[in-house]
């Protein structure tokens, strides 16, 4: 059974069809990419995916339920783009209360903070963290309930090097426990991580394969030259 | 809902105003500095002093919680976290009521603080039994509190929410009979005054501090937390799973 499955889905934001007609399907244990121009529609098909969108039309299932039921509240961790945590509580404090609504066990606050590399800061308040250490924990918030399917809008946007390296690792290992991962991003050496890269452009999907695939596709060597021209070559 | 989840969210919700000391500084010593002012102001009418003070007491609850509660819940909205609490297994009663019970957790202590004041230090006169002035001003705080999270939902920004405060509990104030007896009001304006909850609110405190009139200070409390729980349910219809 496919981790999330979109058909026909329909999205209108104001008066503007940000999805007119897209079907795609994730599988379980992989990495999906999911990339695009700004404004292409990332963040409304994760937002649709997780639920918290209103669509005009089609269906999103996800883990066999459809998106947004509350069978699947403590099954998908969402991480948006903006950091959503309590700025005037401590780290520990934000993980604590998010652990106690998911029902998680409280030694998973550790885990988590090994994981995104918060130990040290478990008893700082929110506010006084970077712009990094701010992403992570919104990061770590959503890992508390160990969910089946992680959607994570740009996770490593104002991340080190070193940090971004090893969230992605920290991402395949999740995806080989058997969990399913749907990851936008701007930078493509991170999409030379995923398993499967989905590129969107004005709301369509204009390539839905594996790196590789798309490198042969395109006669291509580097993924941003590959991008560049399927972009392109759609406008033209 | 679940008893760990609203607990947790009360627990959540006194943590972060205990992080904002001034905020708390203001709840529980701007309305007995507010009543000692009164109290000179009206040094001359001792007896205006007597009728106003006492209700004074059960309605800075009102307004306190009214305000704190519009600007939490818009934060909860702007910051993203309210979209992530209802990606989770939270339902809306529990995030409601861990508002309501933090809220009238600090609504107590605001209220103790304010009657020794009043009635300790300033000698105002109360004839009936002062915990009953105290459990109405709590009920009180529930309602603002309950109304300040509806209408948080047509705010955009803080500024807003700040404006709800003259455009909502000022009228009410006016009108509830604290300043002027609503009889001698004219007869639009005290069949206006009827629609509004601060003047049942206002009503039962009037009573209670008098200790007069049992069966009305229950009537008006039945009133107030009636009132207070269509709020609620109100509030609950603003907080969506999907969002446009």
């Amino acid at each position: 059974m496919s981790a999330i499955v979109v058909e026909h889905l329909h999205v209108v934001r104001g008066a503007r069809p940000v999805l007119p007609d897209i079907s795609l399907r994730v599988e379980p244990g992989t990495v999906t990419g999911l990339l695009g121009p700004s404004g292409s529609g990332k963040t409304t098909l994760m937002r649709a995916i997780v639920g918290v969108q209103k669509i005009a039309g089609g269906d999103v299932t996800v883990l066999g339920y459809p998106a947004g039921t509350r069978e699947l509240r403590s099954r998908v961790g969402y991480v948006t783009q903006a950091p959503s945590v309590y700025l005037d509580l401590t780290v520990r404090e934000n993980l604590a209360y998010f652990a106690r609504v998911l029902a998680a066990d409280p030694e998973r606050i550790d885990a988590v903070l090994d994981i995104v590399g918060l130990a040290a800061l478990g008893s700082q308040i929110v506010r006084t963290l970077s712009g990094g250490e701010l992403s992570r924990l919104s990061l770590a918030t959503a890992l508390l309930g160990e969910p089946e399917l992680l959607v994570l809008d740009e996770p490593t946007v104002g991340l080190d090097p070193l940090l971004r390296r090893d969230l992605w690792d920290t991402f395949r290992r999740l995806a080989a426990a058997g969990g399913t991962l749907l990851v936008s991003s701007h930078v493509m050496d991170e999409a030379e991580r995923c398993d499967r890269l989905l590129l969107l452009r004005a709301g369509e999907l204009i390539a839905d394969e594996s790196p590789a695939s798309l490198r042969e596709r395109t006669g291509c060597e580097r993924l941003d030259d590959a991008f560049l021209s399927l972009v392109e070559a759609e406008v033209a | 809902m679940s008893l760990r989840v609203t607990g947790a969210t009360a627990l959540r919700v006194l943590r972060q105003l205990r992080r904002d000391p001034r905020t708390l500084a203001l709840v529980f010593f701007v309305p007995p500095l507010l009543i000692t002012l009164f109290r000179y102001v009206f040094d001359g009418q001792p007896q205006t002093f007597d009728r106003i003070g006492g209700p004074m007491v059960g309605i800075f609850p009102f307004s306190s919680m009214f305000v704190v509660t519009s600007i939490a819940m818009l934060r909860e909205r702007t910051s993203g976290t309210l979209e992530r609490l209802m990606t989770l297994p939270l339902a809306k009663l529990d995030l409601l009521l861990g508002y309501a019970i933090a809220f009238a957790g600090v609504a107590t202590a605001q209220a103790c603080i304010t009657s020794a004041v009043a009635f300790g230090l300033l000698g105002l006169d109360v004839q009936g039994a002062v915990p009953v002035v105290i459990v109405l001003a709590v009920a009180n705080a529930v309602l603002g509190m309950a109304m300040g999270l509806f209408v948080s939902a047509f705010a955009r920004t803080e500024f807003q929410a700040v404006q709800f405060m003259p455009a909502f509990v000022f009228p009410q104030l006016l009108l509830c009979g604290l300043l002027v007896p609503r009889a001698r009001m004219n007869h639009v304006l005290e069949a206006v005054s009827t629609v509004l909850p601060l003047t049942w609110a206002y009503d039962g405190i009037a009573h209670a501090v008098a200790g007069t009139d049992g069966i009305r200070v229950l009537r008006d409390a039945a009133i107030v937390a009636a009132v207070a729980a269509v709020a609620l349910a109100l509030g609950a219809t603003t907080l969506r799973r999907r969002t446009s």
